[in-house]
């Protein structure tokens, strides 16, 4: 393994040895709330509301109409194109409505939904284990894209995209992340606690997949209870015969579960900020995502609930297994119900997650946690100071970024200046923010600035698309004109009658022609305009991710410009 | 609304503040030790002109008074400058130095975290400048002076209220004014250092003063409100540079040690550089701004025409902040240098 190290980082000019993960910070932890109960089972909601958005990518396509009777692992909507996901009816009903809804998004806006009426029968459709072992791997790839999986960590990335990509390059190391870094989140350490054999069962499938030649599974060390388990099935699993398989306990320190973080923390190796994991013969999946794996495969079930914690102000703390559709609203009540003080509900951790719009908001995919939340839980942030340039943010930064320079130029706009600056290394894991003595909303300021570099450079690709359009339209008349001017010349050359005849013939037929051929050349410009439409790359994720969410995008700048305004109003007001 | 991260675990910037002040509390105990109560006068004057001139600047920029007077920034800026001057300077020195500081070098460039310069050195290059002799006059330690002062004396001196006396009575040249002027005169440094003021490391009884500042330094540190960079950096140099020049002319050139505990070098090391407004964010430029402050200390020291030169080599590196800060940008996660 250090061989192979070695290998990579001369490979890539790295002469010189790392030290620990850089940065990071440790917030109060606050799993022991919701890790006393086993995973329970959430009572078969009435309604079901399934986004169509729930992953990154584009919209699937929908296969069902209103009225329609659905079966319980049913396929509602189709992937369509080369980065999306399927989705599939939780259990039996009737498709009640396809509208518009909330959905639990940090814009608060709503989008397409499939509602279901659950008619209480919870009647599976037809289905059945596919074989895996020894078959065709690209076939298997393809068939994958109606399984409706996704990155279950929290990123909602179609798995089938990742597995496909990885399948092209060569896997050697399989990172499984089970770091679950965010305070208050245990869906994954319960998991592994209760069902470590069924996620060992979905490592052989990927491992499988990849033909990875080392399986390490990360887990930081404030969770004992799920290293062990795994570590029993690990040794239980005859994959540990065939392969490295192991479990490597790192230090708790948040976001030690980024997948880039990760790989460094077990591997050595630093993944090229313009590479992907797979480009350096890794790639990372989440321990539920493994476990979703194995359903699929030898259950035929595709991916139809999730792990849930619902935790913070509410009476009793713990983990459900979650249709997806599902009210938020039905979780808190199961959970005991919030209690008294709570004046907000937050989907995902502490550091990256977000304030939901309603309570109504179902569960989706990439819904691990939900925080009942009370001003004695998290207290309001003091109004901002300015920047005294502390540098505590670039103590804490894990990827070595200087946030308050970034902050400052965000704040000025000098966009240029934060680009060069590294902008979009950043995670938005919260941690700048999290340290900063003046309570700046750093993040707010980043993504602010990160949706208006896009915004302008589309805006730029826009515009220069529009004048080679009009370049190439001008070109074409010209071009027309002196075709003509030929043809006249040819035409006069001969018999006087026919030259008449074709001539008159050749006005009345050449502007229709022409307003076609514009049409037609219109529609392959924008074709190609859609194509080429963006992207620098954002995030932790690799760039088609910023390609598929612009509408989610621009939603973000506009609430971030609002933070960014409300901010610097406040600031005037003092 | 996203408003994540919700978690915060920053102690304020008034804490930050307030501690920074708590770690100067030793120095200034051993300072009315050395000097007498004379200090704690000067302290409270330039408090309160600070406060007020503070005040006065935030109501003229229209800016919320409360929070900027809570942050105690205006404070300790005070409190550096008045630790910086002659303990029986006369009063208006105190004032107009942090008058100086507070609405000229701090609010005319936006207030807090605007600041290029560094408040408390600008108010005290201000006063060297313009008052060179008040400036140099510092009283002998209370051990070494052959008119021992009272309290009721030093308010006298302070208020300017004394009418007999002078003030080269108390005062005494201070042991880098003393080895200066001494060298001049073809002494050498080991004559020089057998004289009255001078002590076991630096000068007599300032030396307390100069363990209280590393005492408090080292809670600084402890506390995470500095990092190891700048302080380290500008001493270990002081002392490599002093270190050279001793050992190639003992006779001319004091030893390191000298160096690290007289003048304001320990005061600087930890709570002068250490300023974040005016001073660099990268840990490589925190290391190559003390590294230079350093260098033109000790030049300023040696050749220049001042004892001291931590302030002009403070004001001088703040200049340098932004080229530092752009050329020590650390590698970024995944990239290559």
């Amino acid at each position: 393994m250090s061989s192979l190290l070695n290998i990579v980082k001369q490979g890539l000019g790295f002469g010189d040895a790392y030290a620990a993960v850089n940065g990071g910070v440790h917030p109060p932890e606050h799993k022991q709330e919701s890790t006393h109960q086993p995973i329970g089972q959430l009572p078969l909601p009435k309604r079901l509301v399934l986004p169509l958005r729930q992953h990154v990518g584009t919209l699937p396509k929908v296969l069902v109409a209103v009225g329609d009777r659905v079966l319980k692992g049913q396929l509602l909507a189709e992937a369509e194109g080369n980065i999306s996901s399927a989705i599939h009816a939780p259990t039996s009903g009737v498709i009640a409505a396809i509208e518009d809804a909330l959905i639990p998004h940090p814009s608060g806006l709503p989008d397409r939904c499939l509602v279901i009426d659950a008619d209480g029968k919870d009647e599976w459709i037809a289905h059945a284990p596919l074989e895996w072992r020894n078959q065709d791997k690209a076939q298997l790839l393809e068939g994958l894209r109606k399984s409706g999986i996704v990155g279950l960590g929290g990123a909602a990335f179609p798995t089938q995209v990742k597995l496909r990509t990885s399948a092209k390059s060569q896997v050697k190391t399989l990172v499984i992340n089970a770091a679950e870094c965010e305070p208050f989140i245990t869906c994954d350490d319960m998991l592994m606690r209760e069902r470590a054999a069924l996620i060992l069962k979905g490592v052989e499938i990927a491992q499988y997949l990849l033909g990875a030649k080392e399986c390490l599974i990360g887990i930081e060390d404030n969770k004992p209870e799920a290293a062990e388990a795994m570590r029993l099935a690990c040794a239980a699993s005859h994959l540990s015969k065939e392969v490295i398989l192991k479990v490597v306990v790192v230090p708790t320190q948040y976001p030690s579960g980024d997948a880039r973080q990760l790989i460094r923390l077990l591997t050595g190796i630093e993944v090229p900020a313009d590479k992907r994991s797979t480009d350096v013969g890794l790639q990372c999946f989440n321990v539920a995502t493994l476990l979703a794996l194995h359903r699929y495969f030898d259950f035929g079930e595709p991916a139809l609930s999730r792990i849930v914690t619902i935790t913070g102000n509410v009476k009793n703390p713990a983990n459900y297994d979650v249709l997806f559709g599902t009210p938020v609203s039905d979780l808190i009540q199961t959970a005991g119900g919030a209690l008294a003080g709570t004046n907000d509900y937050i989907m995902g951790g502490p550091m990256m997650g977000f304030s939901l719009p309603s309570v109504e908001v179902p569960i989706t995919k990439a819904a691990n946690c939900i925080i009942v939340s009370s001003p004695n839980l998290f207290a309001p942030a003091p109004p901002a100071m300015p920047c005294i340039r502390c540098a505590r943010c670039a103590d804490v930064c894990p990827v070595s970024l200087q946030p308050q320079e970034l902050y400052w130029f965000s704040k000025s706009s000098n966009l240029e200046k934060a680009r060069e600056y590294k902008l979009f290394d950043c995670i938005e894991c919260g941690c700048c923010t999290y340290a900063c003595p003046s309570n700046i909303p750093l993040v707010q300021y980043y993504r602010f600035a990160k949706s208006e570099i896009i915004a302008q450079d589309r805006a730029k690709e826009a515009a220069d698309l529009a004048r080679e359009r009009n370049e190439f339209r001008l070109m074409r008349i010209e071009r027309e004109k002196q075709e003509r001017a030929e043809k006249h010349a040819q035409k006069a050359a001969g018999a006087k009658v026919e030259a008449a005849k074709t001539s008159a013939n050749e006005t009345t037929d050449d502007p229709a022609m022409a307003a076609k051929k514009a049409a037609i050349a219109a529609a392959i410009e924008r074709a190609k305009a859609q194509k080429t439409s963006l992207t620098p790359q954002n995030v932790s994720d690799p760039a088609p991710l910023v390609q598929a969410e612009i509408a989610e995008i621009d939603a973000r700048r506009e609430a971030a410009k609002q933070v960014v305004n409300e901010q610097a109003s406040s600031q005037d007001e003092k | 609304m996203s408003r994540s991260p919700y978690l915060s675990s920053a102690p304020s910037v008034s804490v930050i503040m307030l501690k920074v002040m708590l770690a100067l509390v030793p120095a200034i105990v051993a300072y009315v030790w050395v000097f007498g109560a004379g200090i704690l006068v000067m302290l409270a004057l330039a408090s309160i002109t600070a406060l007020c001139a503070e005040a006065l600047m935030l109501k003229l920029r229209n800016r919320p008074i409360k929070p900027f007077l809570m942050d105690g920034s205006a404070l300790l800026t005070a409190w550096l400058l008045a630790l910086s001057l002659p303990p029986l300077a006369p009063w208006w020195l105190v004032v107009v130095g942090t008058l100086f500081a507070i609405v000229i070098a701090k609010q005319l460039y936006g207030g807090l975290g605007y600041n290029p310069f560094n408040p408390a050195m600008v108010g005290y290059a201000v006063l060297l400048i313009s008052f060179p002799v008040i400036m140099t006059h510092w009283p002998a330690p209370i051990e070494l002076a052959q008119a021992k002062l009272s309290f009721a004396n030093q308010l006298q001196y302070i208020f300017g209220v004394t009418s007999g006396m002078s003030l080269d009575a108390v005062s005494m040249a201070t042991p880098l004014d003393y080895l200066k002027t001494q060298l001049t005169l073809h002494h050498t440094v080991q004559e020089i250092v057998s004289a009255t003021q001078f002590g076991l490391l630096g000068a007599k009884g300032t030396e307390l003063i100069v363990g209280a500042y590393l005492l408090g330094g080292l809670y600084l540190l402890q506390q995470r409100l500095i990092t190891w960079h700048l302080p380290i950096a500008f001493l270990v140099v002081l002392a490599l540079m002093a270190g050279v020049f001793f050992m190639v002319d003992p006779t001319h050139f004091a030893n390191p040690l000298f160096h690290l505990f007289t003048g304001a070098s320990m005061l600087g090391a930890f709570f002068i550089i250490t300023d974040p407004v005016s001073g660099p964010t990268t840990p490589k430029g925190k290391l190559v701004f003390a590294a230079g402050i350093a260098i033109l200390t000790y030049l300023i020291r040696v050749y220049g025409g001042y004892p001291d030169g931590v302030a002009f080599s403070v004001l001088l590196m703040n200049m340098c902040v932004p080229l530092i800060d752009a050329w020590t940008q650390p590698r970024v996660f995944g990239h290559q240098k």
